[in-house]
This record gives C-alpha cells, structure tokens and sequence, in this order.
C-alpha cells in the first residue's frame, strides 16, 4: 500500500487514541504505532515517491519525498545533494518504537501521546521536501517535547521546562524570520521554481562560506542565512544557545529523558547535514560542542546530566562531519547518528532504571548497584562501551568514518580535538557513568532489575549496539552516499580504503581508550564527585537573566511606565482638567469622568495631528 | 400567484438588510420564541449572504438599487468580493453567536428583557450587515449609527445589572458618538466637494479634481474620517472605550461584537481610503498612513504589554484584541497586496480565534461565575473541553503554525517585507511573544494551578455553550491548514482593492 502522507503523521495523530484506550489494549497500541510507522517508511513509499500540495498564492508544500533536495547535482563540482531521509526516519522510527515499549509503566497519562507527536514530527521533518513543511513540523516537536518535560515530577521540572518552551519558542521565531528573509526574494523572483523547495535553502557548498556574509540575491538573505542556522543550532545544543538542553533533559521523567535525548538534537543534524553540508563554520561548532561536553560531564554529578552533556558532546561529532561536509563525513554523520541514538537511549534507559528502582540520581547517592541490578549494569556496560567505540561496538563502526573523514581531508585541528574529545567520552560517559552508577563505593542499595518491558527494550537496544559493532552493512546500506563496491567490501572500506576491522584500526583504538582509563582511575580521588551544581551558560537564565531583569531591565521599564501614564493617561488627564470649564470638586467619580476627558483630548490630538500632517505634505 | 423566488433572488442584496431589520423589529412580539426566531432569521441571512458570495466569486460585482431609484439620487448597494467576504464572517458569527446566546442570555439577563435583548441584538447584525453591503457613502452613517446604538444598549444589559456595564457602556457612548460625528462631517465635506453620496461617484469626482490634494475641503474630511474610523476600529490610542465593553458585556455580546464591529469599522476605513480616496490620493499623495502605521505598531506592543498585567481573562482578551486590530490596520496601511491580504485574511481569522475564546469564557461565566485569572485555574481538569478551545485560540494569537494566525502573520510579515519595513516585521514578530506571555498566563492558570473554589465543583458547560464554541476555534484551526479559500479571496480581493474605486 502506497500512502500520500508523511508517514510520521501515523504517530501524531495516533497520539490521540492513547488516551481513550486502557490496560493491556494501551500497551499494544502504543508499541504498535511507532512499529507500523516504521513499517510504513520502509513498505509503504516507494522509491522516488514524491507528494506535493498546493498552498498560499501558487506556491506548493512536499511533505513527502526522499530526496529533500531533489536529484540533481549542485554546486560547480558536481556535489550531489544528500538524502538522508532513510538513516533518520528509520532510526527516528525504532526509537520510538523501542521508547515506547520502556515507558509501558509510565503512569503520566500524557508523556508518552507528547513523545509520540514529538517523534512523529520528527519524522516528518525527515519526510519534508519544502522548508515550510519542515518548519511546521518542527515546531510541533517544540510542543510535544515540552509535555515530555513536564511529565517528569521534581521539583525543578516546572520551572526548566519553562526555560526549555522559551528557548525553543525565540529559536522558532528566529527560524522563521530567517526563512521568511530568504524567501521573499525567491517567491517574487518569477524565474524561480517551486520557491518553498528545500534545494533553494541548502546553503552548503554553494553559498554559506565561512563566515561570510552572502548568500542568494538581495542583501537581506545574508541575514536569513545566519537567522536559519542560529535557528537550526538553537535545537542542535550548540554552547552557548544550547545551554537548555542540559538543563532540562535531566528534570524529565526517567523514560521522557530517553525519548527527549533522541529527536530534537538529531533532527538538528538532520537539517544541518540537509541545508549546510560543507559549511567550513560548522567544524569549529562542532569541535567546540565536543570539548565542552566532555569539560561540563566530567565536572557534573547527576547521573543524567552526565549523559546529557554527553549527547551535546556526541552531536559535536555528527556537526563536525557535516561540516567537513565530504561525502564520507556526511555518511559518517548519520551512521554514528543511527549509532548514538540507540546506544544513548540505551544508556538513559539503564539510568532511568536506576532512577525508577532507587529515586535517586546522584552520583554521590549510588553506587553497589550491579548485586540486584545484573540486567541494567550490563546493558549499561554495553551502551558505555559503544559510545566510547570500544570494537565491536556500534560506535567503533560510525565514528571513525568522521575522524578518517578528517583526516582525510588534512583537517588537523578537528582531527586532534575528535580523537581527544573520543577518549574523553569514555571518560566520563564509558567508565565514570557504570563506575559511579553500578560499582563504586557500595552506599546499601538493593533494588531489583526494572519491569520485564523496560529490561526487554534495554535488551533490544543492547544487542543493536552489538550487532552494529559486528555486522554493519545494514547500517551501511541505506546512508546518504553509496559508492561502487567491490566484491568482499564494504562501503566503510571502499570509501576509506581500509577495512573497519584493520589491525592498526583496531590497536590504535584500543591504545586510546586503555590510556584514558588508566587515566580515569589514576585520577580517581580528584574525579569523585561532591553535590555540586555545575554551571553552565544556564546560568544566563537562571541568575543573569533575573538579575538583569531585576537591576537592569525593570528599572528602565518602570520609568516607562511612569512615562506611560504620564503621557498617555495622566497628561491628557490633567489637559483635560485645564479645558473643564467648571469642575464641581465634590461629588464626581475623578478616575471615570477625567479619563472620559482624558479620550476627548486624545481624540482632539490625533485630529490635530492629521490636520497638521495633511496641511505640511 | 406572486413569483416569489424571482422575488428573492431579484432582491438578495436588500434582503440581506431587510430581513435582520423586520425580524428585530418582530421579536418582540414572538414571546418565548425569541431565541429561535433571532436563530432563524440570522440562518437565513448566513444563507442569503452565502448565496450573494458565491454569485460575486463567480461573477462580476453586483448592484442593487433601493426602490429603483437611479444611483446617484437614491440608495445602491454594491457588492464586490471584499464586502461579500465581510457580510460572510458577519452574518456567520452572528448566527454561531444567536446559538450559543440561548443558554448565555437565560443565565445574564432577567427574563422580561429576553425580547428586547433579542430584537436589539438583530438590529445591531443588520446595522453591521447594512454598513458593509451599502455603496453609499450617508447610508454607511446611518446604519453605523443604528450599530452602535443598538451595541450601546447590548453591552449595558451586562450580568446582572453590572454597574460597571452600565458606565461602560456610557463611556463607549460618548466616545462612539463623537467618532460618529466626525465620520459625518467627514462625509459632509466630501458631499460639499463633489456633490455626491454614491462613492463610485465620490471616487470618480475626486479623480477629475486636478488638485485634489491641494483643495483644504479634502484634506479636513480626510483627517476627520481617519480619526472617526481610527476611534471604531479600536486603533491605538483611540481605543480606550473598548476593554472595559468587551469585560462587561454579557458573554454573547462580547463574542459577537468582538468579532465583529471593530472589524466593519476595518471594513468602512477599506471603502474610505481605497475605494473613495483611492490608492494614490491616500498613500501616494498624503502619506499621513505613515500614522496609521505608527499608531498600529505602537499599539501592539503598547497593548500586548497591557494585556500581560490583566488580571481578568476577559480584559486580556479585549486588550489582545486592539494589539490585533494594530496587524490589521498596519497589513492595510502598507497597501501592497500582500498586505492587504494579509489584513483580510486576518480579519476572518482573528473573528473566528477571538469569537470562540470569548464564547469559551463565557461558557467559564457559566459555570464558575467569573473570568477570572483565579477562574481559570484547573479549568484543564474540570472543563477540558472549553480549556481545550482556549488554548487553541491562544496558539492562533500566537502565530503557531497550523492555525489560522500563522497564515495571517504569513502574509503580514511578507507584506512588511515587501513594503521595506524590517522594522514592522519586527514588531509582528515582538507582538507574538507578547502574545506567547498573556497566552501562556492563561494556560498556566488552566493546567498548572489546582482549581479552587468553584471551580473546583464545576463540570463542562453544556453543549448548547461548547458547540458554537468548538464551531468557531475549530474554523479557525481548518483554515489555518487549509488557507486556500481565505487567502485566495482575501488575495483577489485585494487586487481588485488597491487601484481605488469600483471594479
């Protein structure tokens, strides 16, 4: 069955049966829905399939296509447009998929309907061929990802997940005011084909040069440029915008935190590979995110915001590749996209479990865990091994497509700072989350292994990272860029010229990772951590921002306000006391009859006003 | 036997007005029908002006002359896209409204006045109507004067004699007076200059005038007229009349008004400006729109930041609903196409937003006894339904995508873009995060606070309440996916408006 919509609109509006239906016919729909998503990406549009709507003045939306950029080659080389609508809309799929059957015990009613919309939206914008399409859906993950947050029941959740709509909501405005700049000119340029279409947006290596300020026609697009892309890593986490997103992934719920780590960072990454492969900036972006990752979850005591600094640690990889913006990097962008989905969503579901079992979500609070909890310490393992590309692992089999990438490319600097942000994942990430977690000092903790569904989609994930690790050519198979392949090959190897698996692959990543963990547990007594909070650039909104609305902002305002009813109420109010002819002082209402005079002045005012503007012209 | 179909479709137009006219008039004599005759009677006229919209989309304009007297000594009524579009949104508010007044009245007005409540309330839809369908400039007066009396009389019928609806509605009184005055004189200068009431007329004299821009007649019935207009559409800083009318007023009242009367008074500035004066007397001559603009974009940020500090979520609305007339005037005064599609569009959108959000706080009247913030709260448990259509109206204030208001601000902002004002595509955007924080007080109360008091006790409102309310954000949310009637009109309406006279 061919359908004409995008298929992530199964998830948003199925998000709408769960709250009729209860008990065992719930669970089945939820973990149902997100599976027929995934069914419907792969059975249900065929290749080259394209769905175009007409919309406002002529123009026309695409939801549906896989080739947001169409087919043709752009740029003066020949550069063909990638398409990764399939690496992202399956991965996005089975995240959900897989998040939902984790979060089968959730009592909030609404968490898992948001995540649903949320990850739903995020499919569509995989899907969309138009960038109001991509827009629209984009937003709607704004608003399903913030009922996401504010399902989780701390005391803080209210509060971040009022800082993280309003982060969310000025990134869509900006946003929009960039799309808008760039596409005037476009949509009142007759010459122009299908204004709204993505290729016109792709700013790569065609016009986004550095640091340089131009780009299309008119000079105001230059501006719409910078407007999309400070839209676009406003999502992305990148420092200092995206100081929100360690603030408020770890005051979810043990299970929203698994779907939130998943979908809005990578959606980011999506367009970024989408609108700005080669975009020379983007590498120092992603360099930068790498390091300050690392620095902050190193410094961070809970255990979820360990990995949340981590995520934007991880995200400065895929940023980095997108910016070599090669076809290798792109490949390898989404691989270990694909990859640090599963493996990040299986570490935050190993640390929901400890989360849901004990309540607690300190560091300095845990430890001793792996006596009861054998099923969430391994998973836990598995997922801390792939993400610091331990072989065999998932992420041994993505990541070194980008540092390969850099290093082909004769990119030092990014070389450098990815293989040292590398070993510094499996610092924090790799061995002080289980460390801290599950070993450690034993603090009398007996908990149980969670619920049968979470440590069945904590399985699932783990095994992926697994198979993955040994047997990647699925994961290869459906990346942006394919290349001819020789017969024993696989793309890794005909694309770098080397297999994944080579000796000196194998021994220098080994090297890398045993002088990091003698590292860590040389320097264990400084690495143990205290209650702190860390902070970050969140501390703009959490003290500079009230200060500043405190001491520098309010007073001006309320000399403005003072102005405000000096001028526009009081003035006119004691003009019109002047022109009373006879005010009888003793029994009228002052407020009522002096404003009534006071609209008579002003109505008086702007008869003047036009008078005199009329009578000047 | 009389041919009376013929007789119907030969008289559409005059029926339009005719019908509301005698059915107000009657209603006081139906008794305990009134309700369902008001309903009846605005039926029939969303019928009649649905019928004349698809004739005008079809065809040409239409013209009518009362009574068969030639045009230029008597009444003709003109009917062209713009106008058909208008009496649609009018005429289907008003019979949404009449529905959902049924239950709203019976609870906010003693029984002995049902009859005169329903009677003033047809008249004040045929004054609206007559205003928009009329093609003559001191016929617009007259029906403008039946409006606002009948609206004055309406918003002093508030809950259970509120004193305070009472000097509200004084209060609007005085000020809609004088705003009255000045459009009269404003058209009795222009009568001096050109000898004529008919404004295809009007606009064809003034064209023939060499020096119209110089002629000292002109330019004072050009400033008495915007300053008239100015104070009916509620534009910043005339506006003072209308918070305190919309809180008091009785629920429908305020619903219907609301959505309506500040949006003919856009209407009859639309005539003014583009079909009188025509587009280059007014912004190519006397560029005196430049107020306009600056007194619109002034206001939606004055007004957003005054809606912020309301206590009361009717009064929050009231003042978002000047902020909104602020976009509508500055789509307009850019007088590109966009722009005046943009202000169109926003006309039929914010009608429909606005209208549900104050029918869904009427129903809130209902059940809990206030609107206000404290009303509000845990109104998302108790009365999901109705919390549900606020929301969705505030997220159309906003902007969001996938409401009617992202396809208003949509053309606003490429209106402002096309005219060369960042500056005013900046302060559209601004107007949104006001309107994101007065939103969101809003939703805050409804979904984060537990209910209290009587709220706590309350259960959904009846249907009769809900459904006319659902009815309306519901439009709101079909047009904001599916903008291709809207905006296609609103588009095509435009262009037929900005090169000035009848097309």
């Amino acid at each position: 069955m061919v359908i004409d919509f995008p298929p992530g609109l199964i998830l948003v509006l199925g998000a709408f049966i769960l709250p009729f239906v209860r008990g065992p016919l719930r669970s089945l729909v939820s973990v149902l829905l997100p599976a027929l998503t995934l069914m419907a990406i792969w059975t249900s549009i065929p290749e080259g399939h394209i769905v175009t709507l007409p919309f406002l003045d002529g123009l026309q939306l695409t939801p549906v296509t896989w080739h947001p950029l169409g087919t043709e080659a752009i740029g003066p080389d020949g550069f063909a447009p990638p398409s990764a609508t399939r690496v992202f809309g399956t991965i996005f799929a089975l995240m959900a998929t897989v998040g939902a059957l984790f979060s089968l015990k959730q009592e909030d009613p609404s968490e898992l309907p948001g995540a649903f919309v949320y990850a739903g939206s995020a499919i569509c914008v995989t899907f969309a061929g138009d960038i109001l399409s991509l827009f629209v859906f984009w937003e709607l993950m704004a608003l399903g990802s913030t009922v996401v947050v504010w399902s989780g029941k701390f005391k803080n959740t209210y509060d971040a997940g009022m800082r993280y709509v309003a982060v969310h909501l000025v990134g869509g405005v900006i946003l929009m005011a960039g799309i808008l700049a760039h596409a005037m000119p476009l949509i009142h340029d007759p010459s122009v084909v299908d204004p709204l279409a993505l290729h016109h947006y792709a700013m790569g290596p065609l016009g986004f040069d550095g640091m340089a300020l131009t780009a299309g026609s008119a000079d105001v697009s230059g501006l719409g440029t910078w407007l999309i892309l400070i839209g676009i890593l406003v999502n992305a986490g990148a420092p200092p915008l995206g100081a929100w997103l360690p603030d408020a992934y770890p005051e979810a719920s043990h299970t929203g935190t698994v779907f939130l780590s998943a979908f809005t960072t990578k959606t980011a990454v999506y367009v970024l590979l989408i609108l700005f492969a080669g975009a020379e900036l983007l590498i120092y972006v992603g360099c930068l995110m790498a390091i300050y990752g690392i620095v902050y979850a190193i410094l961070e005591n809970d255990m979820r915001r360990i990995l949340a600094y981590s995520i934007v640690n991880q995200v400065g990889f895929m940023i980095c590749g997108i910016g070599i913006g090669t076809q290798l990097a792109l490949n390898g962008a989404s691989a270990h996209a694909f990859a640090h989905i599963i493996y990040k969503a299986l570490l935050l579901m190993s640390a929901g479990s400890v989360l849901y079992m004990t309540g607690k979500r300190k560091c300095t609070d845990l430890g001793g865990l792996y006596h009861t909890m054998p099923v969430t310490m391994w998973c836990g393992i598995i997922g801390a091994l792939a993400i610091s590309a331990f072989p065999f692992t998932s992420g041994f089999t993505t990541k070194s497509m980008i540092t390969d990438a850099a290093a082909h490319e004769h990119i030092a600097m990014a070389w450098y700072v990815l293989m040292a942000a590398s070993a510094g994942v499996f610092l924090h990430a790799g061995i002080k989350f289980p460390w801290f977690v599950f070993f450690q000092k034993d603090r009398g903790l007996r908990p149980k292994d969670p619920p049968t569904s979470m440590q069945a989609a904590m399985v699932i994930f783990a095994f992926l990272c697994v198979l993955l690790g040994v047997y990647p050519e699925p994961l290869y198979n459906i990346l942006p860029y394919q290349v001819p392949i020789a017969e024993g090959q696989n793309l890794y190897e005909a694309m770098t010229g080397a297999p994944v698996y080579s000796v000196s692959h194998v021994v220098a990543q080994l090297q890398l990772l045993m002088f990091a963990g003698l590292a860590f547990f040389l320097l264990l007594p400084m690495l143990k951590r205290t209650l702190t909070i860390t902070l970050d650039s969140d501390w703009i909104y959490r003290k500079f921002v009230p200060g500043l609305w405190k001491h520098i902002i309010l007073p001006p305002l309320k000399i403005l306000g003072l102005i405000y009813h000096g001028v526009l109420e009081d003035m006119p109010k004691w003009l019109a006391a002047l022109v009373r002819a006879n005010p009888d002082g003793q029994s009228f209402d002052i407020f009522r009859s002096w404003t009534q005079g006071a609209a008579m002045v002003m109505i008086t005012l702007m008869l003047f006003v036009y008078l005199v503007y009329g009578f000047v012209q | 036997m009389i041919p009376f179909n013929e007789l119907i479709t030969d008289n559409l137009p005059a029926l339009v007005v005719v019908l509301p006219l005698l059915g107000g008039l009657l209603a006081t004599l139906v008794g305990r029908f009134a309700w369902l005759w008001s309903t009846i009677i605005t039926g029939s006229v969303f019928l009649l002006t649905y019928t004349l919209f698809t004739a005008v989309q079809a065809g040409p304009g239409m013209r009518y002359e009362f009574g068969n007297w030639p045009y230029l000594w008597g009444i003709e009524y003109r009917i062209d896209l713009l106008n058909a579009f208008i009496l649609l949104v009018v005429s289907g508010i008003a019979f949404i409204a009449t529905i959902y007044a049924k239950l709203s009245v019976e609870d906010e007005i003693p029984a002995d006045r049902h009859n005169f409540f329903y009677s003033v309330w047809l008249l004040a839809i045929t004054g609206l109507l007559g205003i928009t369908i009329t093609g003559d400039a001191f016929n617009v007066y007259v029906l403008l004067e039946i409006s606002s009396l009948t609206i004055y009389a309406l918003i002093a019928m508030g809950k259970d004699r509120d004193p305070r609806a009472l000097t509200a509605s004084l209060r609007y009184l005085i000020l809609g007076s004088v705003g009255a005055s000045f459009i009269l004189l404003g058209i009795g200068y222009l009568l001096m200059v050109t000898g004529t009431l008919n404004m295809a007329d009007m606009h064809a004299q003034l064209m023939a005038m060499p020096e119209a821009t110089q002629n000292r007649t002109i330019l004072v019935a050009f400033a008495f007229l915007l300053v008239g207009l100015s104070l009916k559409m509620a534009l910043f800083p005339l506006h003072t009349w209308l918070p305190k009318a919309y809180t008091y007023a009785p629920s429908a009242v305020t619903a219907m008004v609301a959505a309506t009367a500040t949006k003919v008074g856009v209407y009859m500035a639309f005539r003014f400006l583009f079909t009188i004066f025509g587009y280059k007397f007014t912004f190519v001559d006397m560029p005196s729109y430049h107020i306009l603009i600056i007194c619109a974009a002034v206001g939606i940020i004055i007004t957003g930041l005054t809606a912020i500090r309301q206590t009361n979520a009717k009064k929050l609305l009231a003042y978002s609903s000047v902020g909104q007339i602020g976009y509508i005037v500055a789509g307009f005064a850019l007088a590109n196409p966009q722009g005046v599609a943009g202000s169109l569009v926003h006309i039929f959108n914010h009608a429909a937003m606005k209208g549900g959000m104050f029918m869904a706080l009427g129903a809130v009247a209902y059940r809990v006894g206030g609107t206000n913030m404290k009303d509000l709260r845990g109104l998302g448990k108790r009365m999901p339904l109705t919390a549900g259509c606020i929301t969705a109206g505030a997220l159309g204030l906003i902007g969001f995508p996938m409401t009617a208001g992202f396809i208003s601000k949509w053309y606003l902002v490429q209106g402002a873009l096309a005219g060369g004002s960042w500056l005013l595509a900046f302060t559209i955007l601004f107007g949104s995060l006001l309107a994101v924080i007065y939103s969101w007080k809003m939703i805050e109360a409804m979904y984060f606070r537990e209910p209290e008091g009587k709220t706590a006790e309350a259960t959904e409102a009846p249907y009769m309440l809900v459904l006319p309310t659902m009815a309306l954000i519901g439009l709101s949310i079909y047009f904001g996916i599916n903008a291709e009637f809207t905006a296609g009109t609103a588009l095509k309406a435009a262009a037929a408006l900005l090169p000035g006279g009848v097309q």
